[in-house]
């Protein structure tokens, strides 16, 4: 009972929240200072995992390839393959629910129990609104981004891993970069990421947005907007994923 | 004026208020006062419209609140000032930025003017240094008046105070005290106070309601406060030793 109860307020602020804004400079000011929160400030921690990972990525890769009867491509083809369609979209964005979902839900929590989100309701200012939507759109404009950056980063990264350790030669590596390249696989890896970005944004922004009592509360809404963040995105991206790719 | 009738809330299966019926004057210090629990900032919080009666009406100089759509509400908001127990002051703004905000929102006035009315606030308040600092950087007295210098912003016609000396020394509750009268007097403000502090009832109630278990079970003023028969306003006032020390012979 309590799941349909949540659904139901969530879709109900939701709908609050995407009413037009009241003063729309004051809304644009917003949305470009919650792209350096939400989007700027990732690139740091996204750049360094995505790195990361795609060395290992090639690591692992070369380890189970190591049959002279494969071809030496595959390497390349099977990291972009993983990194553009799981790793880029997915993966980072589960990374980012906690980074960012936990900074929103204590945020607008904190908000909440310092009574700052009833004065905007006294003064006849939409608060979910205000709070709300312009997270949202800096979310939806900054995930695209970020994701396509995740993705140049853990590629490069595995190209030096393979060159370095000489797991593959760079011709190889390349050719398999470029082998069968289907476009739409980036668009595919943008669409999963920007309903991610949604989900990371307004569920944590939910879970923030009906805090009660003090800290100790702001602590469980943030853990519960991270928690049922990560969990949106695990179930939204097996939807999506045979939507889109059957 | 604020007219309350029949006024009753209640959460879940609990009611929290019953039948209240009220006036709040304009230009008058409006108190309520009670014992913790007793209901009285459910009822602020009602007359503000954070939560809706499950019956009655409030009516604001003939317009009633309660019967209103969310677009004739928004009139109303645009009236009320609100003190807030912590202040409220939006955390991550400085003080000239929260009290530019309800200008920024709601009024027409163009970008140096709404400045200037910020200013001209700021300083009414005694804040004349703090324009640039974050409320994290200010005292709680000088938030208090941060958040009063943004409830009057937009000139408000009802001012709602909750528990504004709460937290305060006692020096500085009093000069925040001061200051809700000197604004009240001064701008004709119907304002309404929540307190249980026994100095600003003594010294500031022209009109005071006393709220008991949920009814109002004592209206008069400052004068007339101290001589009350009533037995459980009585044990409220003299709760205390040096209260005990002010209670009338006989």
């Amino acid at each position: 009972m309590e799941l349909f109860y949540n659904i139901g307020r969530y879709i109900l602020l939701m709908r609050q929240s995407f009413q037009r804004p009241l003063n729309h400079r004051y809304f644009v000011r917003q949305v470009l200072n919650e792209i350096e929160a939400i989007g700027i400030s990732s690139l740091g921690i996204v750049s360094i995992i995505s790195v990361f990972i795609g060395a290992v990525l090639v690591i692992q890769a070369g380890y189970q390839m190591q049959n002279p009867l494969i071809p030496g491509y595959t390497l390349g083809y099977g990291v972009r393959e993983s990194i553009i369609l799981e790793f880029a979209p997915t993966i980072v964005s589960l990374i980012l629910a906690g980074k960012i979902g936990s900074s929103i839900a204590s945020q607008i929590g904190t908000m909440r129990v310092t009574e700052q989100i009833d004065a905007l309701d006294i003064m006849g200012v939409n608060s979910a609104s205000f709070l709300i939507l312009p997270k949202i759109v800096a979310g939806l404009i900054s995930f695209p981004f970020i994701v396509v950056i995740s993705m140049l980063i853990g590629i490069s990264g595995g190209y030096t891993s393979a060159v370095l350790w000489e797991i593959s030669s760079s011709n190889d590596f390349i050719t398999g970069l470029n082998y069968w390249f289907i476009p739409y696989e980036i668009l595919y890896a943008i669409i999963k990421a920007t309903f991610f970005s949604f989900l990371i944004v307004s569920i944590s922004a939910y879970y923030g947005y009906y805090t009660k009592g003090g800290a100790n509360d702001v602590g469980r809404s943030s853990t519960k907007g991270v928690v049922f963040a990560s969990v949106a995105i695990l179930l939204s991206n097996l939807v999506l994923t045979k939507l889109l790719l059957s | 004026m604020i007219e309350v009738k029949q006024l009753n809330k209640s959460f879940e299966d609990k009611q929290v208020l019953f039948d209240i019926n009220l006036q709040f004057e304009q230009g008058k210090q409006n108190l309520i006062i009670g014992q913790s629990g007793s209901g009285k900032t459910v009822l602020l919080k009602c007359l503000v419209g954070l939560f809706t009666p499950d019956s009655g009406s409030i009516i604001f100089d003939g317009r009633n609140f309660t019967a209103m759509g969310l677009k004739e509400k928004k009139s109303i908001r645009a009236e009320i000032g609100m003190l807030f127990q912590g202040s409220a002051l939006f955390d991550s703004m400085t003080v000239l930025d929260n009290v530019m905000f309800p200008l920024l929102m709601f009024s027409t006035l163009s970008k140096a003017e709404q400045i200037d009315r910020a200013n001209f606030c700021i300083e009414r308040v005694g804040l004349n240094d703090a324009h640039r600092k974050l409320p994290s950087e200010i005292s709680g007295g000088m938030q208090k008046r941060a958040a009063i210098a943004r409830a009057i912003a937009l000139n408000p016609k009802y001012l709602f105070c909750d528990e504004p000396n709460s937290g305060l020394d006692p020096k500085t509750g009093v000069l925040i005290d001061h200051l809700i009268e000197e604004i009240t007097y001064e701008f004709q403000i119907t304002t309404i106070i929540n307190t249980h502090d026994m100095n600003s009832v003594l010294e500031h109630g022209d009109n005071i309601n006393f709220i008991y278990k949920g009814n109002l079970w004592w209206q008069g003023n400052k004068d007339e406060f101290l001589s009350t028969q009533n037995q459980e306003l009585q044990e409220f006032i003299y709760a205390t030793e040096v209260l005990k020390r002010l209670k009338p012979k006989g």
